[in-house]
């Protein structure tokens, strides 16, 4: 950058408000996060009076044992898992070969696909004829209704697309189909090994919203061992506390069950079941930051 | 590996293609894109067929298709029910104040952000900012209920600090809207700086070389070549939002929604899911549904139409 030039002192005046107005960003999102992780590795009463408020205090792990002992949470967990991973690969099988066949220029009708999707965007059935759709599908109660209303996303299919279309060379399509490569050989054994970064992104970015969402297994699962991790959690961050906080006031029929399940999930569980809930993200967060805003910058090119 | 066999290429491909000739050679291409056009289709082409039940009385054992048609009457019902004015009350005041707090927060700290030299502090700050847009809608619900209560809540302690009484947030309904749009900046505005930074990298150094030799101030040149540079970014994500104004969504909202706060957390969205899933009038809620995409789409063509008049960005 150009910092050579000498800084004036209304230059050096702006940088340290510039300072100050970013450290003031980190610590109001820093200090929650760190406030749950101490919470969830101190004593309650020492939580719920205020003494701990930002180092752990009377340390214990009762929340974690709470949490590995909850034959629920670990039964989420493992649902999560299983929608989760296969969830992500429907959606690399349905995106990847559609994109690169959008991002071929000799493709005939690709503007024709492209603006069929892009209209989905704009414009759907809404929330009802949706879920009438999946019904008639006979997928009520079953993984399906998880993972094929959400087997690919137009953003990420025009994320994809711009990434092929900017790195595979041409010449490389035009060198294989001299040397009689069909497509799909191409595709497999040449554009897809040199595409692992943005197979990376996809991976990420389609785990993370299979591993994060609750809304369509709340209306389409009614069998509770089907549950994901977000339902489970549901039940004990807002459905409990919910019904502790508004006096006796009934929202849906699920808060009667909640609050029986409420003797058995004592308070301490919160913070912990957070991070449990959070830590493979959160673990893999630092590591694959870099990947998730690479896609977010190839998005944006062709936004 | 790149660039085999360049050099004998040029002739061949471009010249001899007819259309039909380049889709027999192609044909890969229409299986590559099958299962995408099947899922669109299905999932999201097959509900837009449903839309039709928002004008006909749907019975389950009639189908689709074959229920009668009601004309606007479930439209009527709604716009001339007592809760219909609450409902887009509730909607677009949440819209706006979304608009109003959480548009401009990224852009201010997009610029911060390109002001600072790459090092330790700005990669700190980064990875934290963006961290909370990977927590999800239930464990955010769950920090917002756990955080505000009453009896324990840390943020009710911290206002407590300062010898004010706090207010039960989210058993007040004049605290909803501001707990859940500043719950939404604080999830989202980090990430929101991305692309904004992306578009920041464009900047032309010598832009402000020339500035700094004729005198311009950091914050002068932050103003006059940063701002200008990102402009289309943001007409573009302008437009989006705006277009979305009544798309508040429910997943957020259910989850924070009770019957205390219900006064002023009651949106479009919710009102859809309430009436059409858990009390089962399919047409009446689709009709709703359908008014909520109706002015969406509408907004979204007008806003990009003034966009395109008044500068040289629109989306089409």
């Amino acid at each position: 950058m150009v910092t050579t030039f000498k800084e004036s002192k209304r230059d050096k005046l702006f940088l340290a408000l510039n300072y100050l107005y970013l450290t003031v960003a980190l610590v109001l999102v820093l200090y929650p996060l760190l406030y749950i992780v101490s919470a969830s590795i101190s004593s309650p009463q020492y939580v719920n009076t205020g003494e701990m408020w930002l180092f752990p205090k009377g340390f214990t792990l009762d929340g974690y044992k709470l949490v590995f002992d909850n034959p629920k949470i670990w039964n989420g967990y493992m649902n999560t898992v299983i929608y989760t991973v296969l969830g992500t690969l429907l959606n690399l099988v349905v995106t990847l070969p559609a994109a690169y066949a959008l991002s071929r220029s000799d493709f005939v009708g690709r503007n024709l696909f492209m603006g069929m999707f892009l209209v989905t965007m704009f414009f759907n059935g809404g929330l009802i004829p949706s879920y009438l759709l999946i019904k008639n599908l006979g997928l009520i109660n079953t993984m399906g209704a998880l993972i094929l209303p959400v087997a690919a996303s137009v953003w990420n299919i025009i994320v994809a697309r711009t990434f092929f279309h900017s790195t595979i060379p041409k010449e490389l399509q035009e060198a294989a189909h001299i040397d009689g490569s069909t497509n799909m050989n191409l595709f497999i054994r040449i554009v897809l090994p040199l595409s692992m970064p943005i197979i990376a992104v996809m991976a990420l970015f389609y785990g993370v919203s299979h591993w994060n969402s609750y809304f369509p297994a709340l209306i389409y699962l009614n069998d509770e061992s089907k549950y994901p991790l977000q339902m489970v959690l549901r039940q004990i961050l807002v459905l409990q506390e919910m019904s502790a906080e508004t006096t006796g006031a009934a929202i849906s029929g699920d808060i009667a069950e909640a609050m029986n399940n409420k003797a058995e999930i004592a308070s301490l569980v919160k913070y912990a079941v957070i991070i449990v809930s959070t830590l493979p993200i959160v673990i893999l967060y630092p590591f694959l930051q870099r990947y998730f805003v690479q896609g977010v910058m190839i998005g944006s090119v062709k936004g | 590996m790149k660039g085999t066999g360049q050099q004998a290429v040029q002739p061949t491909l471009r010249p001899s293609g007819g259309i039909g000739k380049k889709i027999r050679q192609n044909w890969e291409l229409y299986l590559f894109i099958a299962p995408a056009f099947l899922y669109f289709a299905i999932f999201h082409y097959g509900p837009m067929y449903g839309i039709q039940i928002a004008f006909k009385n749907f019975i389950p054992s009639k189908g689709i298709f074959g229920s009668d048609w009601v004309g606007f009457q479930h439209f009527e019902r709604f716009f001339n029910s007592h809760y219909f004015w609450d409902l887009l009350w509730n909607t677009l005041s949440i819209s706006f104040l979304e608009l109003a707090i959480g548009f401009p927060l990224p852009i201010i700290l997009a610029l911060a952000f390109n002001e600072v030299r790459n090092g330790f502090f700005k990669k700190t700050v980064q990875t934290v900012t963006y961290a909370p847009h990977f927590i999800s809608m239930v464990v955010m619900a769950g920090m917002i209920i756990t955080f505000l209560s009453p009896s324990s809540g840390m943020i009710i302690r911290l206002i407590e600090m300062f010898g004010i009484n706090a207010p039960q947030f989210l058993n007040e309904p004049a605290w909803f809207k501001t707990v859940y749009v500043l719950s939404g900046v604080w999830q989202s505005a980090g990430w929101g700086t991305i692309i904004y930074l992306a578009a920041l990298s464009a900047v032309d150094p010598q832009l402000h070389e020339a500035a700094i030799v004729d005198g311009a101030s950091r914050f002068k040149r932050m103003l006059h070549i940063n701002l200008p540079t990102i402009v289309p970014t943001i007409t573009i994500l302008l437009i989006l939002n705006t277009g979305n104004i009544l798309g508040v969504g429910y997943e957020k909202i259910l989850l924070l929604q009770n019957s205390l706060n219900m006064e002023s957390s009651d949106v479009i969205s919710t009102f859809v899911y309430r009436s059409g899933l858990v009390s089962a009038q399919y047409s009446f809620s689709t009709a709703v549904g359908l008014f909520n995409s109706i002015v969406n789409a509408i907004m979204l063509i007008m806003v990009n139409q003034i966009a395109k008049r008044t500068s040289e960005t629109s989306l089409w």
